[in-house]
């Protein structure tokens, strides 16, 4: 049962404009039960693992045991997700735990310019330059056939 | 049954998913169409913040040109590929590429930098990355990009594009396409555009997996891709190339972790349980990479020649497991530094290095490392050649035939490899990058980034140039909304035949039903046929005519059963339209497979009847295919693999 709810923590997003883990789940297996408001992975043997869910609930209501056709138990991993940077302490079924922490991203969220800060150059629809070239290549000019 | 709401969507431009070659597009389009007064709508499956292959994040981006020349560039696909890719394709993603990456920094992901501010190389063409939010970062450039247009620019998720559509009287002209919302209140969409661009992902599960329990998810594909990249644009009519050219990645047995890093980065060897290293001993005189030449006998080695290699060892010699010698590569790195001091600190490093890489990209991964209490710098841990996925943006090829740019092409190459708009399939006004491309293998996130802003552009420019709005045949549309939604009909007809509470049917059980099966069992069956007649991983990836046209006889029943697929809910009903499309590309694969009688992709696939390469007769050819929706008729059509471009050297990984 790859990624799990824990029934005790999750609150059915409530509060929330959305419920986070519905949204984000990339193969559509989270599902809420709305007489009890409580989410569920409607097709475990569908997850990837990839965690979304897990990154971005709330009430870190949602974990993952792995496959159990091929792990043995007693492992975890588990992210905390910050807006900046990422921790992930992953547990060794003989008690082992190891700790990282890495950076997500370099920008304010909501940020990422669409230019690149590079802003547009020259083109026109009728040449081969894309919107913000020459100037995002750090080149003079497009490369072509016979240079 | 109940009745789903029709909303109609009209617009210039319509981006058919939101992986990597969308974001692209999506950056670009919002910038031509704003000069231009043209409207953009993307459309994805899932939340465009975290959808296709790269949702987890990724560790790496695998195609960064720097100073090299595009023709070098060229030379590696070229080899990779055993001599098959289009040159003008290749080249364009290359000369551009380096400002998809520049730009990907100044949008906020984090590129490692050495301390003189250089980037870090995993290998000649890959930099390091912390990808964590790769996706999310791109898809929010994207979003802003988008956000510029105003009312003429809008983001549809979760609504599931099942068919294109076709202009009413010209039937080699793209006219919209039609799709599924998955969230209430589950509306019917039928979109009208002048131009489309398809960049919905390659497939997986075509293929039965080598894990079919709890973990029939992961393989190394996400299990949310189906093909229909490919689907979309075959079933149109449009010309398909290189469909039997799937990528079997090497990966950590069963995690399927990446091993780049370990490669490239630490420079660790793989053995057989023996301790044959086979990539070695093939490389020399008289060794098995020489029975592949000309391409066996260059560095690097070709991905499909390696995995050939592993293949011998496993299968032919019976000597597996393959081993991947991490223990050795951290000790010579550990051996190599000056004292104690740097030592500790350069093993700290290594450790964290080689944990992100999963971390970012393969969680699954380290979650198995950790219940196995495997240490990596204390023993070797397994790797194994996974089931085939078609993904043409990696080291597969398959996708739709487009024209290239005009200027990459000469005399001889122009007739065949250029009609007017960059990235434009056979059918007027529909665009294709990503997976959606064939023949311009590794362009990975960075090169699908940049097809999507090649395609893009020239996709307004078409809209622009061709401004009057195709039109569509009203009942066609009613037909395909009829037809979406029968599978739910379907289940309506014959649910009573089963009986939960009262028994007044045969049957317990919901699945069981003599009329209908469930979308996942009409999975199940794809794969089976597949794994067993068409060269997967249970029939150690061999197969001949005669499986292949066992395989074409049972795909037909599967064909025939479509309309006996039943689906409870929407959900359910999204799956039996992945599984249609999973259905094409099967039928695809199977066809070019049976067309091209040589074996050239060893370690991909082996055509027993036909165990070598043929370099006189196939080494010139593309392998391309035309779908007839009307008759239900497939053409099979040989294209020119002109090499106009000369190649001094291959350059390497
Ligand atoms: C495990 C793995 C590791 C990889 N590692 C690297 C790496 O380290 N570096 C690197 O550069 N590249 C890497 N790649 C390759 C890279 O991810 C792909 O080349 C790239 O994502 C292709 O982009 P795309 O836009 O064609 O497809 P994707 O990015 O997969 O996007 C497909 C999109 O289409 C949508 N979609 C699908 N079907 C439909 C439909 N019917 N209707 C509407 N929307 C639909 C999906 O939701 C998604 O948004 C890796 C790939 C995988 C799978
Ligand atoms: S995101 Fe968390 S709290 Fe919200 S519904 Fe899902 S599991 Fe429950
Ligand atoms: S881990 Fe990924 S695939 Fe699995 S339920 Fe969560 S978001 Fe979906």
């Amino acid at each position: 049962m790859p990624s799990f709810v824990i029934t005790d923590k999750c609150d059915g997003c409530k509060g929330q404009d959305r419920t986070a883990c519905l949204y984000i789940c990339p193969n559509d297996l989270m599902a809420l039960d709305t007489k009890k408001m409580k989410a569920y992975n409607r097709e475990p043997a569908m997850c990837w693992e990839c965690y979304n869910c897990v990154k971005i609930c709330p009430q870190q209501a949602i974990d993952v045991r792995g496959y159990a056709d091929f792990m043995p138990l007693g492992a975890s991993v588990v992210p905390l997700r910050g807006t900046e940077d990422i921790m992930w302490t992953v547990k060794f079924r003989d008690g082992n735990v190891k700790r990282f922490k890495f950076p997500i991203r370099t920008t304010p969220e909501g940020s990422a310019p669409p230019d690149g800060g590079y802003g547009y150059g020259p083109g026109t629809l009728d040449d081969n330059l894309l919107a913000t070239e020459p100037a995002s290549l750090k080149a003079n000019e497009l490369w072509t056939l016979g240079k | 049954m109940r009745e789903f709401p029709t909303r109609e969507v009209n617009t210039d431009l319509l981006i058919i998913g939101g992986g990597m070659a969308a974001t692209g597009a999506g950056v670009e389009a919002a910038y031509w169409a704003k000069k231009h007064g043209q409207k953009v709508v993307l459309v994805d499956k899932a939340a465009f913040d975290r959808s296709g292959a790269v949702a987890m994040g990724l560790s790496a981006i695998n195609q960064y040109v720097g100073d090299n020349s595009p023709i070098d560039y060229l030379s590696y696909v070229q080899q990779d590929l055993m001599g098959l890719c289009r040159q003008d394709l290749v080249m364009d993603i290359a000369r551009h590429v380096n400002s998809s990456v520049h730009m990907f920094e100044g949008f906020g992901l984090p590129i490692w930098k050495d301390s003189e501010g250089n980037y870090v190389h995993e290998g000649r063409w890959q930099l390091m990355i912390n990808g964590e939010s790769y996706k999310l970062i791109l898809a929010e450039a994207a979003k802003n990009a988008m956000a510029t247009l105003g009312e003429n620019g809008e983001i549809i998720e979760r609504v599931f594009v099942t068919h294109l559509l076709l202009d009413e009287k010209d039937k080699d002209r793209i006219a919209g396409a039609v799709g599924m919302s998955v969230r209430e209140p589950y509306e019917f969409y039928i979109f009208k555009c002048k131009a489309a661009l398809v960049a919905a992902g390659g497939a997986v599960h075509v293929f039965r997996p080598r894990s079919t329990g709890e973990g029939l998810g992961r393989a190394w594909y996400p299990p949310w891709q189906s093909g229909s990249s490919s689907a979309l644009m075959q079933m149109a009519g449009a010309e398909m190339t290189s469909q039997e050219v799937i990528f079997i990645p090497t990966r950590f047995k069963d995690g399927y972790g990446p091993v780049g890093a370990w490669f490239l980065l630490f420079k660790s060897t793989a053995t057989s349980a023996a301790g044959f290293n086979y990539m070695a001993e093939g490389f020399k005189e008289g060794g098995e990479l020489h029975n592949w030449l000309p391409y066996g006998a260059v560095k690097p080695i070709p991905t499909c020649l390696r995995n050939h290699l592993m293949m011998q060892e496993m299968y032919v010699k019976g000597d597996g497991p393959i081993l991947m010698h991490t223990d050795k590569a951290i000790e010579k790195i550990a051996s190599e530094a000056p004292d104690e001091k740097t030592k500790k600190k350069k093993l700290k490093e290594l450790e964290a290095e080689a944990w992100e890489d999963f971390l970012d990209m393969t969680i699954s991964q380290a979650m198995l490392w950790a219940s196995k209490n495997i240490y990596p710098e204390q023993g070797p841990s397994e790797i194994a050649p996974s089931e085939p996925y078609f993904i043409g943006s990696h080291s597969g090829a398959s996708g739709a035939w487009c024209s290239g740019p005009e200027d990459l092409q000469t005399d001889e190459s122009k007739n065949d490899y250029f009609w007017g708009y960059n990235r434009m399939s056979t059918i007027k006004g529909l665009f294709a990058a990503g997976d959606g491309v064939g023949d311009s293998s590794h362009k990975f996130t960075s090169g699908s980034f940049t097809e999507g802003r090649i395609a893009a552009k020239a996709a307004i420019k078409y809209c622009v140039e061709n401004p009057d709005m195709p039109k569509v045949d009203d009942r066609k549309i009613n037909e395909l909304k009829e037809k979406t939604y029968a599978p739910l009909k379907v289940y309506e007809d014959h649910k009573g035949y089963s009986v939960i509470d009262d028994h007044v049917g045969y049957t317990y059980s919901e699945e069981i039903n003599p009329n209908y099966i469930d979308p996942k069992m009409m999975m199940f069956r794809i794969q089976k046929i597949m794994d067993e007649y068409a060269g997967g991983w249970g029939s150690q990836y061999k197969c001949s005519s005669t499986t292949l046209n066992i395989a074409l006889d049972y795909l037909k029943f599967c064909k025939e059963d479509l309309d006996k697929v039943a689906a409870r809910d929407i959900h359910e009903l999204m799956r039996y339209w992945e599984n249609v499309h999973r259905l094409n590309v099967a039928e695809a694969h199977v066809r070019h497979k049976l067309f091209r009688e040589e074996t050239r992709w060893p370690g991909y696939y082996y055509r027993s009847d036909f165990p070598k390469i043929d370099e006189k007769n196939w080494g010139g050819v593309f392998a391309n295919s035309k779908y007839d929706p009307e008759k239900d008729e497939w053409e099979m059509i040989r294209r020119p693999n002109i090499r106009y471009v000369k190649i001094e050297k291959v350059v390497g990984m």
